[in-house]
């Protein structure tokens, strides 16, 4: 390292570590490589879910209702053919094969913790940024927010779901709403923090217009801590959809998810456990490994919060 | 300093305000109905409307707040559609169950995550502290309602030692409480345990990394000493806010594990008046738990600016 | 040696004491919590056991569904069946300890008939109701109709529950305020905790009648001191809190969980209710496709009944394909006209639906989530209606929801909606009057509106007509008249068993669960 260029930088040295040294580091992280392997698995089942011997999640069938794992049912195409079917994890009440509703519920679970983190993120951002940008509007901005996390997370989430028709949509929406108040303030106390700090005022000063300010200084500060924000969002967006299932107004039935197998296999734990189990197994183990890869992206990307 | 606290207590108010507007606006923005609910299977068209209208759900909107937020000052709740009892009255039955559960789950939270946490910081990096930081992560994971309903199927029903469901009131017996109080309150702790072991952890290590403490120990004092006068105590900024935080799940998790055990609590009532469109319970109950989350916040920043004198006033 | 046997006898006698204490009160978990507490004001069926638990009625049906008096000691009907004079029991109190009046049930009567169908039906038939002395009334028809005896004695909702004057005086569409009634228990108003439990003791100075209980007819004698009914939301929650012996009867198990009971030495399963209740389907007559008949028509192709009970049921014990209209196992019940009916002919029903003009817009079908009894229906007509042709849009949501868009008649995008399912008790629809389904009086009807006059004439006729024979000929030619426009269709008819531990007995055979003559030991 020489001391000459340093002398003629800018001060405006963006955070230290450059992004490979970064990557590096994440994947030696032992929590962060067992988290995402398990997310990556989880990912793959859901995208081909269609090519794992499954069968329709919704097809119902009345007559084998109920049937514990290894039930072997024979299955009559219209052409006259008959194959023969294993329930690997039985079936549930209505008939329908529970390792194809487990495994398709792999996709519509995830797409909920996706899209719920992303949304919720986004829309925290915008708001996070307007509030601590434009002096005026926080106050007014952040008392709203206040007054939306007064609400207990799953109180708000029933609320908004009881707005709407019970749906992916709704759930979805009732999901975020109360995520987003929480994404606001991280966002704005970093906004705060970092309009304070000297390359960014002299960037003001020098007449920077404000895309440009935002786009150059302040967002690439916001990723770390949104990045890490957004896995425990998505970790709480499994739980509280599971959550809502079990109350009764979540997603409906039809589409299955892993919340909504257990929710609906609950009233029969006592006699045909596997209702619950196998999602269970699938929901704990996918939010552990979201969980982990937060925990590892936070003391990684984020040194100052490590060992939180 | 009492100016300060006048100034924060000041401040709740808009919160609460918003709170109760939002609140009203979403009930009201539902397509349920209740008059129909009420109503029943032979009902026709007209005696819903007269339901309706003797609700006064046929007014508009403003009117319909304006009467509700009048009342509201005058700290009359309203009546639930449903139970036709004074709201004031409904919640006043219902408080002594999840009070209780949400101290007992408490006081095992904090006795078992407290004691934790502190070993895995002291133990760092051993087996001990993966094992709870694993732990910690499951907690988190792992839906309320199936840990009730495993606890259920393994304490209640295999081994016989607790009640499946339900509750007594303290007034009926200490045992009797007690016994029904243990699983509930077990269930909700777990993610609560999980929650406050790994604040624990995380803030004994920084104070443990602290100048003060090397010098305490350069100075020969027992390690166990230094763990629980010096570490903890300036942990403990951090560990109350955790609980505070805390508020907000524990409202969430009382929900869901009234629903399982069957306790005749605030959550339930929760669910029950949303299932009903019970309009006026669902507000009042929304408010009560926003205030008291609030409410606990805000005594938690007092006690802050009390006892930490870095925080400005 | 007689001292040790003295301390033995009153150990005894203490070990007794406590035990008898135990035995004196009965813990059930009902259906649903019990909420509002006017069985009039509500059709909901958690309302109407309330009723049975502390008002009494004039008449009743028993075992067989005969209807004998109650209340009423005699009556005398005139040759012109046009004056009847029906004098009450001696001794009869007020759970205040005020005698029971013929003004208390002059009241009760008009109430109950402003609200319930049968009773709005019965009374374009009364001229006049007038207090003979305090014991005694008298009633006066325009013309006669069997409705009257049949309407008092009603066994469901809403059933003709008498009350005091004053509390009866109340105007129909709003609730009662005052619990009391003559029945054979006492609301304890200061234990009811709505969402937790509501508790009844025994009424002292209830006089039952000498004969023995029959169906809701008969001597109430209630044999416990104490009833609590527990919500309960959970039904696993339920039956495992009944194996434990923490309660000692659940209403409506579910009907997956029976087997653990059925196999459970210390529980009884009682099926007291053997006319059981009836899945039906309901179309909205005023939206698209289902304003068309045929495409009504097409419906009763498509379906089969024994798909909806196996995926609700389960156990063939508790269910029984039924096509009739009114109730198998009961006078009206025919199955005339429905050849052909009911057995998935999933072709026949394409046909109709091309004949129709069907355009292939999706059918929004209403569907609860909430309700085990009713949950699995939704799958089930989905499926079978898509094989006959249908486009479906099940729409799930919880069973308040469901309840909150029926009754809305708006087009489908904007919140209307077009077929749903739910289940009535068979007793509500022993025939054409009662069953509310078949009333096709336009706005007038149900929720799902059908509009038909040649039904309402149908339906008038059988109101006037007083003999049985001639009643069950207007019944057919109902469903004949049905199965042309196709009011509502029913899906298969069940009952579901409660469920006792082994020391309670004494459960009666009877449309509504009663809880007189229960013993516990």
């Amino acid at each position: 390292m020489s001391t000459e260029p340093t002398l003629l930088a800018p001060a405006v040295a963006e955070p230290a570590t450059p992004a490979r040294t970064m990557m590096k580091r994440l994947v030696r992280n032992p929590v962060v490589a067992i988290g995402g392997t398990v997310l990556l698995l989880m990912t793959m089942i859901g995208l081909f879910a269609p090519w794992l011997g499954t069968l329709d999640p919704t097809a119902i069938n009345p007559s084998t209702r109920n049937r514990l794992p290894g039930f072997e049912r024979t299955i009559r195409a219209d052409d006259g053919t008959a194959t023969v079917f294993k329930h690997r994890m039985g079936t549930d009440s209505l008939g329908r094969d529970v390792y194809s509703r487990v495994v398709y519920g792999a996709r519509v679970s995830l797409l909920i913790a996706v899209s719920v983190a992303s949304i919720a993120i986004a829309i925290g951002l915008v708001i996070g940024l307007v509030a601590g940008y434009v002096r005026p509007l926080d106050g007014v901005i952040m008392r709203f927010m206040d007054g939306l996390m007064a609400i207990p997370g799953i109180l708000l989430a029933i609320a908004v779901v009881s707005l709407f028709r019970s749906g992916l949509v709704s759930v979805i929406i009732a999901i975020i709403v109360p995520e987003i108040p929480r994404v606001v303030r991280v966002v704005r106390s970093i906004v705060l923090s970092v309009r304070e700090e000297p390359y960014v005022e002299a960037a003001i000063m020098a007449g920077t217009r404000l895309p440009k300010l935002m786009v150059r200084h302040i967002l690439p500060n916001t990723i770390a801590p949104l990045i890490v924000q957004g896995t425990f969002i998505a970790a709480s967006a499994i739980l509280v959809e599971a959550i809502l299932s079990f109350l009764g107004i979540g997603i409906p039935p039809e589409i299955p998810t892993w919340g909504n197998i257990m929710a609906e296999g609950r009233n029969l734990f006592r006699v045909f456990p596997h209702n619950i189990l196998y999602p269970g197994i699938f929901l704990a183990l996918t939010v552990l490994a979201v969980n982990m890869l937060g925990d590892g992206l936070r003391d990684t990307l984020d040194p100052k919060m490590a060992g939180r | 300093m009492l100016g300060y606290i006048l100034r924060r207590l000041l401040a709740t108010i808009p919160v609460l305000v918003i709170v109760a507007v939002l609140v009203f606006l979403m009930l009201r923005l539902t397509p349920g109905d209740p008059a129909a609910v009420i109503a029943g299977d032979n009902a026709n068209t007209e005696q819903i409307a007269l339901i309706r209208n003797r609700l006064g759900l046929d007014q508009p909107i403003l009117t319909q707040f304006l009467i509700w937020a009048g009342n509201l000052l005058r700290g009359d709740l309203g009546e639930s559609f449903f139970f036709k009892k004074p709201i004031g009255e409904l919640i006043i039955g219902r408080i002594e169950p999840t009070l209780s559960l949400a101290f007992a789950t408490m006081l095992i939270a904090i006795s078992v995550a407290i004691p934790l946490g502190v070993l895995a910081a002291y133990k760092h990096g051993s087996w001990i502290d993966r094992i709870v930081m694993g732990f910690s992560v499951l907690g988190f994971s792992v839906p309320v309602f199936v840990i009730g309903y495993a606890l259920i199927y393994v304490f209640a029903i295999t081994l016989g030692w607790f009640p499946v469901q339900g509750y007594q009131p303290l007034s009926g017996g200490l045992s009797g409480f007690l016994q029904r109080l243990v699983l509930p309150a077990v269930t909700l702790s777990v993610i609560y345990i999980a929650l406050i072991a790994r604040m624990t952890r995380a803030s004994v290590l920084e104070v443990l990394n602290e100048d003060y403490i090397r010098t305490a120990r350069a100075k020969g004092q027992v390690e166990r000493k230094i763990l629980f006068r010096h570490a903890l105590k300036n942990a403990a900024v951090p560990i109350v806010t955790v609980v505070g935080i805390g508020i907000a799940l524990l409202i969430g998790g009382v929900v869901v594990t009234e629903s399982v055990y069957s306790i005749p609590g605030l959550g339930r009532l929760t669910v029950d008046a949303v299932l009903a469109r019970d309009y006026p319970t669902i507000q009042a109950v929304i408010l009560l738990f926003s205030g008291v989350y609030v409410g606990i916040n805000l005594l938690i920043d007092l006690a802050y600016s009390l006892f930490d004198p870095r925080i400005r006033y | 040696m007689a001292g040790r046997w003295k301390t033995l006898v009153a150990a005894c006698a203490i070990i007794a004491g406590t035990s008898l204490a135990q035995a004196q009160t009965l813990k059930i978990v009902m259906h649903s919590d019990v909420k509002i507490v006017d069985p009039i004001w509500t059709t909901a069926y958690i309302v109407r056991n309330h009723g049975y638990m502390i008002y009494d009625t004039l008449f009743s049906m028993d075992e067989a569904g005969n209807i004998k008096p109650q209340m009423v000691e005699s009556f005398t009907e005139s040759a012109d069946k046009l004056t009847y004079k029906f004098t009450l029991r001696d001794g009869m109190t007020w759970h205040d300890g005020k005698p029971v009046t013929a003004a208390d049930c002059i009241a009760s009567i008009t109430r109950w008939s402003a609200k319930d169908p049968v009773g709005q039906k019965l009374m374009t038939f009364v001229d006049t109701i007038t207090a003979d002395d305090a014991k005694s009334f008298t009633v006066k028809l325009k013309s006669p109709t069997g409705l009257l005896i049949f309407g008092l004695g009603k066994p469901s909702s809403n059933v003709p529950f008498m009350m005091p004057e004053r509390v009866a005086k109340t105007d129909p569409n709003t609730q009662i305020s005052e619990f009391i009634g003559s029945g054979p228990f006492v609301l304890k108003t200061d234990e009811w905790k709505p969402g937790d439990k509501i508790v009844y003791t025994k009424f002292k100075d209830y006089k039952p009648r000498a004969e023995p209980a029959s169906g809701l007819a008969g001597g109430k004698v209630a044999k416990v001191e104490r009833i609590e009914w527990l919500a309960v939301s959970d039904q696993q929650q339920a039956v495992n809190a009944l194996l434990a012996g923490e309660i000692d009867m659940v209403e409506q198990p579910a009907f997956d969980l029976i087997p653990l009971l059925a196999g459970d030495k210390s529980i009884k399963l009682w099926n007291y209710n053997p006319l059981g209740l009836q899945y039906t389907m309901r179309f909205n007559h005023t939206q698209p496709p289902f304003d068309n008949p045929k495409v009504r028509q097409a419906v009763t192709y498509a379906l089969n009944q024994k798909d909806f009970l196996e995926a609700t049921v389960g156990n063939p014990d508790y269910y029984k394909p039924c096509k009739a209209m009114f109730v198998c196992g009961t006078q009206l019940a025919s199955e005339k006209g429905m050849e052909g009916l009911l057995e998935s002919n999933f072709r026949k029903s394409q046909e109709l639906l091309k004949e129709a003009g069907y355009d292939g817009k999706p059918i929004v079908l209403l569907h609860s989530t909430d309700l085990q009894s009713l949950t699995n229906l939704g799958p089930v007509a989905k499926q079978l209606l898509e094989k006959g042709g249908f486009k479906v849009d099940m729409q799930s949501s919880d069973w308040q929801t469901v309840v909150s868009r029926r009754v809305r008649k708006d087009p489908i995008d904007k919140g209307g909606w077009n077929v749903m399912q739910t289940s009535w008790v068979s007793a509500d629809i022993l025939n054409p009057v009662m069953a509310g389904f078949f009333n096709a009086s336009c706005d007038k009807a149900a929720f799902g509106w059908p509009c038909d006059a040649q039904m309402e004439k149908l339906r008038d006729d059988f109101a006037r007509e007083p003999d049985p024979a001639k009643q069950k000929a207007i019944a057919e030619a109902v469903q004949m008249r049905w199965r042309e426009i196709v009011t509502h269709v029913h899906l298969g008819q069940y009952n579901v068993p409660i469920a006792t531990r082994t020391n309670v007995t004494g459960i009666l055979t009877a449309p509504a669960p009663v809880f007189w003559n229960v013993e516990k030991k």
